[in-house]
């Protein structure tokens, strides 16, 4: 298949909760290779929006394709070429490292995996920790398995919801400098934040999610040095 | 599509693997149903005093009393470590088929359930005097096991989800694996005491069928089920 022009095509996107609307006809698209910070305050809707681009969730309304492949029609399609990465590990604790690792290449066929799995903790760092249980992991350790765990089917699309959460500066920093590395492979990536300090310096593109819509979107070059704050404050009063 | 059904079959696989490894490490799962199964052995020993001639008819009852709570309970938890960590996402993000997941949880749940049955069957035997190797006996657990965990996956699936998943399990399983208890209780009591086989039948015939239906049933629904 073609690569497709957008990675991430969403149109008039809703998503109910019974009588709650979150998502209201929302519009959204990536490039491949974009790097989009979706911003908003707590109970925007930014993690429902990111649980139905991961096929973990389906749209009441409206028409979601990510690389090219429509969802939930062709989830297991695009399930395959997304890594995922939220706020909690999504690891065993009473598994290793490497056993964890082991465990979801098998689940997602993973060719040459042993090889795989030690360019993966090579990659995050977890090289000489790949035999210890990842109870024993202090919460950034855990969370750069998580991406470690998101990136070893070698994903075209990354969505990472929150992934700072609880984390203290220098665990932050570091996955900061992870993240950067992930996206820095030509991968298309869509995260979700509240701090915007934290993705100022991230990514390529802003989006602020607000009332169940994307109300503004602006290219980092568009934003002069700190007006991030500006935008996203302007983008949620308007 | 070769292919599709090896990769199938290795997910069905991982996800046996890891629960097994975990398990071995932790034994939180085993000791809870095994110490509980004791407990409840313990307790119906000490509450009914047992003439012999009495114990071949009241043994069925007890004995999937016994697995049908420590059942349960490890139901629960082989869920509730799925979900305290955001793992069941992890699984549902995989490329597979949904039901590949339905299929690992409930043989790897079907294997700790015959393991804590192959341990308290001797146990049971000490305590009663009673001989429960009977091999019509173990094919009888082997089937009331199978259905019980084949309906007992899809629903812990789907209690782990809310708040109350502890007290939920129970109250939506019971009602529905009565067919396979009363199938079970009814086979297991005719072998035990050596009964014809004319009458043993249809309660096997009962109890296959029902293992076949909530197999179905449960390969079917679990995507719904697990959807959010």
């Amino acid at each position: 298949m073609d690569r497709p022009i957008a990675m991430i095509e969403v149109h008039k996107l809703a998503k109910r909760f019974g009588l709650k609307t979150v998502l209201r006809g929302l519009d959204f698209q990536v490039a491949p290779g974009e790097f989009v910070a979706i911003l908003g305050p707590n109970g925007a809707g930014k993690t429902t929006f990111l649980r139905i681009l991961a096929s973990l969730s389906r749209p009441t309304f409206g028409e979601v394709r990510v690389a090219g492949y429509q969802l939930p029609k062709q989830a297991a399609a695009v399930r395959s070429r997304l890594g995922v990465v939220t706020h909690q590990p999504l690891l065993y604790g009473d598994l290793t490292a490497e056993e964890n690792l082991r465990f979801y290449g098998r689940m997602y066929a993973v060719p040459d995996l042993d090889c795989r799995i030690s360019d993966v903790l090579e990659l995050v760092g977890l090289s000489a920790r790949r035999r210890d249980l990842v109870r024993t992991f202090s919460r950034g350790m855990q969370q750069r398995l998580a991406i470690g765990r998101a990136v070893l089917h070698d994903p075209e699309v990354m969505l990472f919801d929150e992934p700072h959460t609880g984390l203290d500066q220098d665990a932050c920093d570091m996955l900061d400098g992870l993240l950067r590395n992930v996206a820095g492979r030509g991968r298309t990536v869509v995260m979700t934040s509240h701090d915007l300090a934290r993705v100022e310096d991230l990514a390529t593109r802003f989006d602020v999610l607000s009332r169940g819509v994307i109300a503004a979107s602006k290219p980092r070059s568009g934003l002069g040095k700190r007006n991030l704050l500006d935008f996203y404050r302007k983008a949620l009063a308007g | 599509m070769e292919r599709e059904s090896t990769a199938y079959f290795k997910a069905i696989g991982a996800i046996v693997w890891k629960d097994l490894a975990a398990e071995l490490r932790s034994r939180e799962l085993l000791s809870a149903m095994l110490v509980f199964a004791m407990l409840v052995i313990l307790i119906f020993n000490f509450a009914i005093e047992l003439q012999p001639s009495l114990r071949a008819t009241i043994t069925p009852g007890v004995l999937w009393v016994t697995f049908a709570f420590a059942g349960t309970l490890g139901l629960n938890r082989s869920m509730a470590i799925e979900k305290d960590r955001g793992c069941l996402d992890g699984l549902l993000l995989a490329p597979v088929d949904r039901s590949a997941i339905y299929f690992g949880k409930a043989l790897s749940n079907l294997a700790f359930m015959l393991i804590v049955e192959l341990i308290v069957l001797p146990v049971y035997s000490l305590l009663y005097n009673t001989n429960l190797f009977n091999p019509g006996l173990l094919l009888t657990i082997l089937l009331g096991s199978i259905g019980y965990v084949a309906v007992g996956t899809l629903l812990a699936s789907m209690a782990v989800q809310t708040r109350t998943r502890d007290v939920l399990l129970p109250i939506l399983l019971f009602p529905v694996i009565l067919p396979i208890l009363m199938a079970a209780v009814k086979t297991s009591g005719g072998f035990l005491q050596s009964a014809p086989m004319e009458t043993i039948w249809p309660w096997l015939n009962i109890l296959i069928v029902y293992d076949v239906i909530f197999t179905a049933v449960a390969f079917m629904l679990y995507d719904s089920v697990v959807e959010e």
